[in-house]
Formats: structure tokens, C-alpha cells, sequence
């Protein structure tokens, strides 16, 4: 899983990030320079940067809290939390994420081109993450307007308390999707093995052929049909008090 | 927290790295669990000469005590020649007898000493303080062996001592590692001590090694053992169990711990995290994937 940088910034790679920097890729061998060096860099960087990141072996915490809108490519799966907290940056992953990558992302893009673990995109306010491969369970749990979108299928629990934002999931979904959920809307092309309390399948009108094919040339998905989605949404029953409960408190 | 690693070989060419490839993922485990480690190693001819039996003890080695005098004791109590070698805080006494047999000598011969180790593959090597120290006082990097898993910890459930460490095994051959806690582990205690299973520590994960090595001591296979074990213990846990033929992994139902497979034609490697296997020979092009929650995977030799 070697690149040179000029293939890991070839435009295929990179899926449409908007107005990408033009300056010379900036090569960090992860392993020499330290995952703190790294990230000291790629923070103190003014937003018209291109790095590419070497050799990272599952380094956890890679390409945190980036606030500039510079390009970023990691070349080789990475661990928990990468890219988490992004504000702007644009970072490709070539390979597998730990737990919990683009937790807590502001805006941005985040693409990876393997499987993530649990928890993608975790409380996530926004920006776009791409997923190519799997998402492990808990993909998306609690977020807050990001947008996602799976290549493959998503474990189990996945969207739990989802606020805001859409998910979009090529393959199937695990157990328990979108339990105890808010306003998220889910769009699932696969099977969904369960849906969790107060998640209910809802009818697909024109605005969410509209929603969904924007979220997807976004994405950079290809020959899909919006037509072969279902949607999912809240019931709104949980949300809102119930007098029937009022004898509990 | 608490780390996992663990690695099944395919490719005899291998055998010599076991020792080495264990290390490098044991230490990448320290930042899960800095207190304590151990490791289990299968087919180190070495440690476990083919044709004997060997059981490793965890044993006071003061006042002139040494790996000698003990196997010296047992000796004397099985009527046959009996090795000893310490390897950091355990001993490996050796034996040209079935397991069970110079088992039960030890435990005669030696009643203060706990036994945390039998079998005729199997050497489970443990003790106190970080991975890296241990495994080189053991001499794991240059160990060879066709099967090893290794554990880095950080205590919940029990004291920090040689004896709480990971590995437990308790059946011939048997090994289980966990990362994660038993919650209902002391009731479990008691109902295997109603049965005469008796634990030599209040470690949690002991509890679930001497559930599953009954449930085998039955008939049971990996996978049963390990469904029935689902049923009965509660709580969250990765756990990587090892036989003389078999090494499985199985989480609990709502997958709280992690865990990462790696499989190629040459190994069935396992860990906490990719972290730990990202040094494994061809891990660029391996399969690499997240078991399901509340499933068995077993390979078989």
C-alpha cells in the first residue's frame, strides 16, 4: 500500500473536496517524525497544504483537531479517533480506521477507502464521511448533522440517538438501527436486520431522491439508483413526554 | 481496557519468529495494560520437549528455593526424573509422564505453589509489571512454536499478582486471555465450587477458564463451550481461547471490547487493535475483520 504524491493526490483518489490546495505534497513519514510532530505540523499548517502521511501502522489520534481546509492523505490503516474533531480538512485514509474516526467532525471531509471500526462519525456536527468499505457497529451513533455515507453495510446499533444529519448505507444494516432516534434521516439500499424503539420506515418523496442523489455524487458513488433505497426515520414517540408515564416520576 | 494478542501459524516456516512476532505485539499492547502480562506458547521444543508433559507453577523462590529443589520434590513424589527452569516469576517443571499425572505430583509435592499452566504442548509464562520486561526475562523473543496468544492487563477484578495474570489455564492444553469483566463471576464461583471446581485466585476470568475447561472435561467442543459459558457468566469481554488444536475468539453480545482478525495462508493472527499486527509478515494483503458480537470463530490446525 505504497503511493507516491503524486498518485495519492491524483483527483480520483480524493473524491470532490472542493477548492483543493495546489502545493507540493509534503511527505511525514509517521514512524520517524512521531504521531505528535505529525500532528503539530499538519496543525500549524495554513489550509493550502497537501501531506501525505506514511507509514502510520494503526497509529491512533492521526490527523486530530485540523481546522484549515488543507488536503491530507494517510497512506495505511490508522487507529482510534482519526481525524477526529476535523474542521475543515480534507483527509483520505488509504486502508482501514480504528474506533471512532471523524468523532465529533465540525466540517470537512473524511474518506476512507477500507472498513471502519466501531463508532464512525460518533456526535459528529458535520462535513461529509465516506466510508468505502464496512462501518462496525455503532456507526453514527449520536450525531449531530454530519453527513455519512457506507459503501458497504453498518453493525449493529447504528444511528443510536441520531439528532440530525443523513446516513446513506450501499450494503445492510446490523441490529437495533436508528434506536431512540431524533431527526436523522437513514436511507439503507441493503437489508436491515432490526430497526430500534421509535425507528420506523417512512415513504420515499421526491425531496428525498433530491436528498439522496446530491449526498451521493458528493460521495462519489456511481451507479446506484436512488429508486433501490428504503427510509428510515423517527416515529417521534420517545421524544416528546408521555402523561402515560407521568406515575413513574 | 486490557490488551489481546494472539497468533495461530499455517506456515511451519514461521515457527522460529513465533517468539519475536509475540513480543512486537505484546509490547504494542503496553498502553492497554502496563501492570501485568503473560504469555502462553504451543510447541516450543524447548520449553515443552515432545513427549513430556509439562506444568508450569508459580512458587515463593526464597530461602535457597530454586526451579531445581522443586522439581527435585516432585521427583521424588512421581518416582521419575522431573526438570525445573525459571523463566521470570514461573518455573516449568518437565517430565516424561501424561499432564495430569505430573500434576497431581506437584500439587503434592509442592501445596503452597499455585499451577498455572498444564499440558504437553503448553508453556504459560506470566508475572508482574511491563510486557516488554517480562517477555525478554522470559526469553519469548527467541522462542520458537506453531501457537501463541499473550495478554497485557490492566486489573479490574483482582489484585495485581503473578497469579491474577492472563493466561489462565486450567485444562490440559487450554488457554483463555479476556479483555473486558464478569460481573456475576463470584456467584459462578460458587456454584462450581458446589461441583468441587475450586479457583486458585479471585480473578473474574479464572472463573470462565475453569467454566469452559468443565464444559470440555464433558465433551464439549470450543464452540459449545463457549455458547454455554455466554449463557451462565455475564458481563463484556473479548476472549481468545487456545487449544492444542483449536484457538477461537468470541465477544459478548454487544461487542463492548474490540477486536481485530487478521487471516492469510500463512497465519490467523488476533489482537486488540490493528496496531499490534501491522509489523505480521503480508498483513498488507490479509483479510482483515471485526468478529461479529456474540459469535464463536475457531480455527482448527
Amino acid at each position: 500500500m505504497t503511493v507516491t504524491p503524486e498518485q495519492a493526490f491524483a483527483p480520483r483518489d480524493l473524491g470532490p473536496v472542493g477548492d483543493a490546495p495546489t502545493a507540493a505534497p509534503h511527505v511525514i513519514d509517521v514512524r520517524e517524525a512521531g504521531l505528535r510532530e505529525t500532528n503539530r505540523i499538519l496543525r500549524e499548517s495554513d489550509g493550502t497544504g497537501r501531506y501525505l502521511l506514511t507509514a502510520p501502522r494503526g497509529a491512533h489520534a492521526l490527523a486530530v483537531g485540523l481546522t484549515e481546509p488543507d488536503e491530507v492523505v494517510i497512506d495505511g490503516p490508522t487507529g482510534y479517533y482519526t481525524a477526529g474533531m476535523n474542521d475543515g480538512a480534507h483527509v483520505t485514509v488509504n486502508g482501514n480506521v480504528g474506533v471512532g474516526v471523524a468523532e465529533n467532525m465540525m466540517s470537512g471531509t473524511v474518506r476512507v477507502t477500507g472498513s471502519a471500526s466501531q463508532s464512525a462519525g460518533a456526535t459528529a456536527h458535520g462535513g461529509l464521511l465516506v466510508i468505502e468499505g464496512d462501518a462496525g457497529a455503532r456507526c453514527g451513533i449520536s450525531m449531530k448533522g454530519v453527513d455519512i455515507v457506507v459503501g458497504g453495510s453498518i453493525g449493529h446499533m447504528s444511528c443510536f440517538m441520531g439528532q440530525a444529519g443523513r446516513l446513506v448505507v450501499l450494503g445492510d444494516a446490523g441490529d437495533a438501527l436508528g434506536d431512540s432516534l431524533y431527526e436523522v434521516h437513514i436511507y439503507v439500499r441493503g437489508r436491515v436486520e432490526s430497526l430500534g424503539a421509535d425507528c420506523v420506515e417512512k415513504e420515499m418523496r421526491p425531496e428525498h431522491h433530491t436528498e439522496l442523489r446530491e449526498l451521493l455524487d458528493r460521495a462519489a458513488v456511481t451507479g446506484v439508483s436512488t429508486g433501490e433505497f428504503r427510509r428510515y426515520g423517527s416515529a417521534r414517540t420517545l421524544y416528546t413526554f408521555d402523561v402515560d408515564n407521568a406515575s413513574a416520576y | 481496557m486490557c490488551g489481546i494478542v494472539g497468533l495461530h501459524l499455517r506456515d511451519p516456516d514461521l515457527e522460529p519468529r513465533l517468539g519475536d512476532l509475540l513480543t512486537t505485539m505484546l509490547g504494542e499492547m503496553t498502553d492497554r495494560g502496563s501492570d501485568s502480562a503473560g504469555v502462553a506458547v504451543y510447541g516450543n521444543p524447548d520449553w515443552t520437549p515432545a513427549g513430556s508433559a509439562t506444568v508450569t507453577v508459580l512458587a515463593d523462590l526464597t530461602d535457597g528455593l530454586d526451579a531445581r529443589t522443586l522439581a527435585t520434590r516432585v521427583g521424588d513424589h512421581l518416582g521419575r526424573e522431573v526438570s525445573g527452569r525459571e523463566l521470570g516469576a514461573t518455573v516449568l517443571l518437565t517430565a516424561g509422564t501424561d499432564p495430569q499425572t505430573l500434576a497431581s505430583a506437584v500439587r503434592t509435592a509442592l501445596p503452597e505453589a499455585v499451577l498455572v499452566g498444564l499440558g504437553s504442548e503448553l508453556a504459560v509464562l506470566k508475572g508482574v509489571g511491563l510486557p516488554l520486561d517480562l517477555a525478554s526475562g522470559f526469553g519469548l523473543p527467541g522462542a520458537s512454536g506453531w501457537q501463541g496468544v499473550g495478554h497485557t492487563r490492566m486489573a479490574t477484578e483482582s489484585a495485581v499478582t503473578p497469579a491474577g495474570s492472563h493466561p489462565f489455564s486450567v485444562g490440559p492444553d487450554q488457554c483463555i486471555v479476556h479483555n473486558g469483566s464478569f460481573s456475576n463471576h463470584a456467584s459462578v464461583r460458587r456454584e462450581l465450587a458446589r461441583r468441587d471446581i475450586h479457583c486458585d485466585t479471585l480473578n473474574d476470568t479464572e472463573v470462565a477458564a475453569r467454566f469452559v475447561a468443565a464444559q470440555i472435561a464433558l465433551g464439549a467442543g470450543i464452540d459449545q463451550a463457549l455458547a454455554e459459558m455466554a449463557g451462565v457468566l455475564d458481563g463484556f469481554y473479548t476472549l481468545l481461547v487456545s487449544t492444542a488444536e483449536e484457538f477461537a475468539v468470541v465477544r459478548d453480545p454487544i461487542a463492548c471490547k474490540p477486536a481485530v482478525i487478521a487471516e492469510t495462508d500463512r497465519y490467523v493472527a488476533m489482537a486488540s487493535e490493528y496496531r499490534a499486527m501491522a509489523h505480521l509478515p503480508g498483513i498488507d494483503d490479509a483479510r482483515l475483520f471485526e468478529p461479529e458480537p456474540g459469535r464463536v470463530y475457531h480455527w482448527r490446525r
